[in-house]
């Protein structure tokens, strides 16, 4: 077959994603999925899978003669800031002698998280994607997830990535170092409050977030932009 | 010394069959004439300094075809392509593995300053942080022409390098370094992030 052939014949799964939860749970006891809805001009809905059962769901996935996710296409890492979402919540309460339907706002705190999603395809049946994620406990020491790589190979150096770059530590990987950095450094470059090194001395065309770190390399000019806008650690490089 | 020559009486000799040089012009001439690269690329401008290379522009009018494999055998090192951070301190190593003389040239606006990742944290801006450039080329990347008239402003400088006085060429000079220090990799950035005995960033005049 040709590749074009191969290309045009790609297909989308044929069960729902409450289908394959159904099964998945029947399959692995004690397995818990949440179907994630994702709106939104793509609609890539994916199932957020239980760490404990990771493993085992994978293996389903991969070995079930209906589905054959034999391919791991891609695996990537996200990270979520803690956040508050606000509901409108329509209360039932007593004003003034008469019950009345009143909206009210609820706040929830959701504590941030990181997040590995796996793009999960078949070459058998050239179905797919299905898209599988699992979440950490929090952004710090418990960012801990179990490794995909006995699954599907592909993972390996994508994990790898993903620890080097977000911070997760994958349980079970054969080999889990730094891909991209260097083994001494010890940030994860794409996590939201990573601050990049300060080496903004030499900005010919400063704008926007670098003009306001690059000023910090200025000499300090009170007599033209008043003395509040002295930043500290300014003048560090001899101007 | 060719200046000792009035120019007249030069035209005149070699009008008769003498011809007259110096020791400095001969030596110049011959080292112009025989750059010899090192053969490395980093990124998309080594695609054009592979063009360059290549029968279309061909460098080796020039004398620049040979690109050595070994930093031990050539004379000039062409960076061309983004400098990451990873890879800033093998490309300082290299350069201390050159043999005197040797010249860089700074290919592509990412070598010059990290170009369009310039805010990325792992892309080193620019390579004369840490080593010393003889020419720039802007351009991303620049098109062989432009790398063929850095060969050739290179050439002009070798031309008129000194090899006696006060201001010799460097290589020459033993108070001159010949190597420079190979950053080492640091838990959040290259440590130093620039040679301080190098780089010296323009001053910009704010409005």
């Amino acid at each position: 077959m040709e590749i074009g052939q191969i290309l045009s014949s790609k297909k989308l799964i044929v069960e729902t994603l409450e289908q394959i939860k159904s099964r998945v749970e029947a399959a692995v006891s004690g397995a818990k999925i949440e179907i994630v809805q994702n709106p939104g001009p793509a609609n890539q809905p994916s199932l957020l899978i239980d760490n404990e059962h990771a493993v085992a769901v994978a293996s389903f996935l991969r070995d079930d003669p209906k589905l054959r996710l034999d391919f791991c296409s891609n695996a990537t890492g996200v990270d979520w800031l803690d956040r508050t979402v606000k509901k409108m919540v329509k209360v039932k309460t007593i004003v003034e002698g008469v019950e009345k339907e009143v909206d009210q706002t609820t706040e929830e705190k959701i504590p941030g998280y990181l997040e590995a999603v796996y793009h999960l395809y078949s070459i058998t049946h050239k179905h797919g994607p299905l898209i599988i994620r699992m979440r950490t406990a929090d952004r710090a020491d418990g960012a801990r997830l179990p490794s995909l790589t006995p699954v599907w190979r592909s993972a390996e150096f994508q994990e790898r990535e993903i620890f080097d770059l977000y911070g997760i530590r994958f349980d079970g990987h054969p080999d889990l170092r730094r891909i991209l950095m260097w083994d001494e450094f010890v940030d994860h470059p794409m996590r939201k409050d990573y601050r990049d090194p300060d080496d903004y001395e030499y900005e010919p065309t400063p704008h926007d977030e670098v003009l306001e770190r690059a000023k910090r390399h200025y000499a300090p000019r009170p007599q033209l932009d008043g003395a509040e806008n002295i930043v500290a650690g300014g003048d560090a490089l001899n101007r | 010394m060719t200046e000792a020559i009035d120019e007249g009486l030069r035209s005149e000799l070699q009008r008769q069959g003498v011809w007259v040089t110096s020791m400095q012009e001969l030596y110049n001439w011959g080292r112009r004439n025989s750059i010899w690269p090192l053969q490395f690329g980093l990124a998309c401008c080594a695609i054009e300094m592979i063009a360059t290379a290549a029968s279309r522009y061909d460098i080796a009018r020039f004398g620049g075809e040979i690109f050595r494999p070994s930093p031990r055998q050539a004379d000039l090192m062409i960076v061309a392509g983004t400098v990451t951070k990873k890879m800033a301190p093998q490309i300082v190593r290299l350069y201390n593995q050159m043999p005197d003389p040797k010249y860089v040239i700074s290919m592509g606006a990412c070598a010059i300053s990290g170009g369009p990742f310039k805010q990325g944290y792992n892309v080193l801006k620019g390579i004369d942080r840490y080593i010393p450039v003889d020419v720039y080329i802007p351009g991303c990347p620049p098109r062989p022409e432009a790398l063929l008239h850095a060969f050739m402003e290179l050439q002009r400088k070798i031309d008129s390098q000194k090899l006696t006085g006060d201001n010799k060429a460097e290589h020459l000079d033993p108070a001159q370094p010949s190597e420079f220090p190979v950053p080492a990799f640091g838990e959040h950035d290259l440590e130093p992030p620039a040679n301080p005995s190098l780089f010296h960033p323009p001053k910009i005049e704010r409005q």
